[in-house]
C-alpha cells in the first residue's frame, strides 16, 4: 500500500474543485486569521503596557510613607511622615536583596537663570538614584556621595528644563537660582519623554537629597524612598526585607501595623497584565467561533461532495478500496482543505497585524504559540467535521453508489 | 483447465417493504480458465444480481460462491474489497471513468488500493494496459477528450491492470454504436485468445454469439446453459461491416 498516494489524490480531487475548494476554505482563512490577529492585538497591547511600566524604572520598589493609626482613627497616606535621612542609611547598611536605595525628596520651585525663568519641581535624591530609575546622563557628570555629605549647591538638568533655560548655550557650569539659592549646573539627563501617566518626566531638576532637605525645604521628613531589587525574582524577599529593617528602624512593635507602604512595579505590572490577558482570551475566543463556523462550512460542503461522488466512491469501492481507504481519502480532503486554509489564514494574520503595526499603529505580537495553536485547531476542526461526511461516503454500498446518478 | 467459480444453490431474495422478491432461486454454475461466458436473460431475470455476487459487490440469501477455491461467503467486507482488487476486473456499461482524470490515471486507480503490492512499477503497469487495448496514445487525456469506444477501452484496461482471474462485463456494449460495440468485442475476444477469462453479461442474441457459452436465466433460475459451437470473429465481422456508424456518432451520443 502506497500511502503517500493518498495525500496526493486528496491534494487531487481538491484542486479539480479550486474554486469551491477556496471558498470551503476561506471560512478557516478568517477563523485562523481572526483569531491571530485578535490574540496579536491583545497580546500587543499587553507588551506594550508593560514596557512602559518597566520603563518607570527596573525592579524598582517605592516605599511610601504610611498613615498612622492611632486609637483606630487612621489619618490617611502620609499622615505620619517619618521617613528620615537616617532610615535610608540604616536600610542600605543592612539590606541584603537590593542593590540600591534613594531617598526622595520633592518641592516645586521657581527657577531663574540663563536666559530667563522656569517652574518645575525639583527632585532632591541620592546618589543611585539615576540607577534606580535606569535614567541616563546626557552631559556632564552627575553628584557624588561627597556632595550629599556637604550638602553641594549642585544640579541636574531634565531635557526640558535645560531646553527652556539655556536654549543656545551648554548650561553646564552655569549657575541658576532655586528659590533664590545660587546652584551651579554639573549635568543634563538623557530624554526620557513622558511617563506612564503622560506627564513630562523631563521637566525635573536633580538635586543632592540633602541638599533639597536642608537648604530648599527645610526639616528632616523625606517624601519617600525608592529602591531597586536584585532581580525580578528577588522582588517579594526584597520587600519583606526592606519592611524587616524599616520596621526595626522606627522600632515598631510586632503587634503594630507598618507605618509605610511597599509598592513594587511588579504588582502593576501583573494587574495590568491579568486584565489584559482576559481581554485577550475574550477576543481570541470570539474569533475562535468563526473558526468553528469555518469547520462547520467544510462539513456542508463534504457532505455535497460526498453526495455529488456517490458515483466516484461506488467506482473507487468495486475496484478494490477498502471501507478505510474511503474513509481516509475524505478525511483527508476536509484535513488539507482545512490545514490549508490554516496556513493561509497564518499569511493573512500576519500582513494584517503587519498593517495595523505600521498604518495604523496599533502594536501587534504574533507569538508562535498562538500561530501553532490555531493550525492545530483548524486541522483539528476540519478532523472532526470531515468525519461524519468521509464515514458516510466510506459506508456506501458499492451497488447503489454505482447506480447513483 | 481450472475451475475459477463455483456456485451451489446461490439464491437472493431482496426485501422490497414487505414484499419478498426472489431475483435468484438457486444457481449452480461452474466456470473455468479461459472461458468466455455470455450471461443472458431479460431484465428482470436475475443477471445483473448473479454479476454482483459473483463480482463480490453483494452475497447472496443462500447457497455457496468459492472463487479459486475460497469460500467468498464467510469474508469480511475488507476481506471482498481485497478480493474485488486482486482477482475481479470490472467493465460497466456507463464506464465509470472517474472524470477528469487522465486515462492512465483510472488505470493505475486499482494498484493504488493494491495492498499486497504485486505489482512495483504501477505506472508502468497502467501504461502496459492501455497499449494492450490499444489506447497507448491517449495517456494523458480524460474521459471527456475520449470516445465512448475509448473511454471503455480505458476501463477495460483499469479491469486487465491488476492481472485479475475474471473479467466481469456488465452491458459493456450498452452505450454504444454497433460498430463500437463490435470493437470492444473484438477486443474481448483478442484478450480471450490470450487466455484471460471473462464473464459477459448481456441481454443482445448477437453479442453472445462471439462467446464461446451461453448462460441464459430466467425467473432467477438457469434455462439454457450450452457451448456455442459456430463461435463468431467480431474483427471480421466488422471488416465487413460499412463505414457509417463512426465512433464520432456515439460520443456524441454519450456526452449525455
Amino acid at each position: 500500500m502506497k500511502w503517500m498516494k493518498f495525500p496526493r489524490i486528496a491534494v487531487k480531487s481538491l484542486l479539480k474543485n479550486k474554486t469551491r475548494s477556496l471558498l470551503t476554505s476561506l471560512g478557516i482563512i478568517i477563523g485562523v486569521g481572526s483569531v491571530i490577529v485578535m490574540v496579536s492585538i491583545g497580546q500587543g497591547s499587553q507588551a506594550d503596557i508593560e514596557e512602559s511600566i518597566k520603563s518607570l524604572g527596573t525592579n524598582m520598589i517605592m516605599i511610601m510613607p504610611g498613615s498612622s493609626n492611632r486609637g483606630g482613627v487612621s489619618r490617611g497616606a502620609g499622615s505620619e511622615n517619618d521617613f528620615t535621612m537616617d532610615d535610608v542609611e540604616y536600610v542600605e547598611e543592612h539590606m541584603t536583596c537590593c542593590t540600591a536605595i534613594s531617598p526622595v525628596v520633592g518641592a516645586p520651585a521657581q527657577v531663574i537663570g540663563g536666559s530667563g525663568n522656569w517652574n518645575t519641581s525639583i527632585l532632591g535624591v541620592g546618589i543611585h538614584y539615576l540607577d534606580i530609575r535606569s535614567w541616563g546622563m546626557d552631559s556632564g557628570e552627575f553628584f557624588t556621595s561627597r556632595d550629599i555629605r556637604s550638602k553641594s549647591k549642585v544640579a541636574v538638568l531634565g531635557q526640558t528644563v535645560a531646553d527652556e533655560l539655556f536654549p543656545n548655550e551648554n548650561p553646564i557650569g552655569q549657575r541658576i537660582r532655586i528659590r533664590n539659592t545660587p546652584f551651579r549646573i554639573i549635568g543634563v539627563l538623557s530624554e526620557k519623554g513622558q511617563d506612564a501617566r503622560g506627564r513630562d518626566e523631563d521637566d525635573v531638576i536633580i538635586a543632592p537629597a540633602t541638599t533639597v532637605l536642608y537648604r530648599l525645604k527645610g526639616g528632616e521628613n523625606i517624601d519617600m524612598m525608592m529602591a531597586s531589587a536584585r532581580s525580578v525574582e528577588v522582588m517579594d524577599q526584597a520587600q519583606e526585607e526592606l519592611a524587616d529593617l524599616l520596621r526595626i528602624a522606627h522600632k515598631i512593635m510586632p503587634t503594630e501595623d507598618d507605618d509605610f507602604h511597599i509598592r513594587s512595579q511588579t504588582e502593576i505590572i501583573e494587574r495590568f497584565s491579568e486584565v489584559s490577558g482576559v481581554m485577550t482570551m475574550l477576543l481570541g475566543s470570539i474569533a475562535g467561533v468563526s473558526l468553528v463556523v469555518g469547520g462547520i462550512g467544510i462539513m456542508n460542503i463534504m457532505l455535497v461532495s460526498v453526495t455529488e461522488r456517490t458515483r466516484e466512491i461506488g467506482i473507487r469501492l468495486a475496484i478494490g478500496a477498502r471501507e478505510s481507504d474511503i474513509l481516509t481519502q475524505f478525511l483527508l480532503e476536509a484535513g488539507v482543505l482545512s490545514l490549508a486554509g490554516g496556513i493561509l489564514g497564518v499569511i493573512v494574520a500576519f500582513s494584517v497585524a503587519a498593517a495595523l503595526n505600521s498604518i495604523w499603529n496599533i502594536p501587534t505580537v504574533v507569538s508562535p504559540f498562538i500561530v501553532f495553536l490555531s493550525l492545530g485547531f483548524a486541522a483539528i476542526i476540519g478532523l472532526f467535521f470531515g468525519f461524519y461526511p468521509a464515514r458516510k461516503a466510506a459506508i456506501l454500498n458499492p451497488i447503489d453508489a454505482l447506480r447513483h446518478e | 483447465m481450472k475451475t475459477i467459480i463455483q456456485t451451489k444453490k446461490i439464491t437472493k431474495i431482496y426485501q422490497i417493504g414487505t414484499v419478498a422478491v426472489h431475483a435468484l432461486r438457486g444457481i449452480d454454475l461452474m466456470i473455468q480458465t479461459g472461458e468466455f461466458v455470455a450471461i443472458m436473460g431479460a431484465s428482470g431475470s436475475g443477471k445483473s444480481t448473479l454479476m454482483n455476487i459473483l463480482g463480490c459487490l453483494d452475497q447472496p440469501t443462500a447457497g455457496s460462491y468459492l472463487l479459486e477455491d475460497q469460500d467468498i461467503n464467510s469474508l469480511s467486507r475488507i476481506r471482498r474489497a481485497d478480493i474485488r482488487n486482486q482477482k475481479i476486473g470490472f467493465v460497466f456499461q456507463g464506464f465509470n471513468l472517474l472524470s477528469r482524470t487522465t486515462a492512465i490515471d483510472n488505470v493505475e486507480l486499482p494498484l493504488v488500493y493494491d495492498r499486497a503490492g504485486r505489482i512495483q512499477n504501477t505506472r508502468e503497469a497502467a501504461a502496459d494496459a492501455l497499449n494492450r487495448v490499444g489506447l497507448s496514445d491517449r495517456l494523458n487525456h480524460e474521459p471527456n477528450q475520449l470516445s465512448g469506444g475509448q473511454q471503455q477501452r480505458v476501463a477495460i484496461a483499469r479491469a486487465l491492470v491488476n492481472r485479475p482471474t475474471i473479467i466481469l462485463a456488465d452491458e459493456p456494449t450498452g452505450n454504444l454504436d454497433s460498430r463500437t460495440s463490435l470493437e470492444i468485442i473484438a477486443l474481448f475476444q483478442d484478450l480471450n485468445d490470450q487466455g484471460i477469462t471473462i464473464l459477459l453479461v448481456t441481454h443482445e442474441h448477437d453479442l453472445a454469439m462471439y462467446t464461446k457459452r451461453v448462460v441464459e436465466l430466467k425467473d432467477g433460475r438457469i434455462f439454457r446453459d450450452e457451448v456455442i459451437r459456430d463461435r463468431r470473429d467480431a474483427a471480421e465481422d466488422m471488416a465487413s461491416l460499412p463505414e457509417n456508424g463512426t465512433e464520432e456518432n456515439a460520443n456524441g451520443r454519450e456526452a449525455a
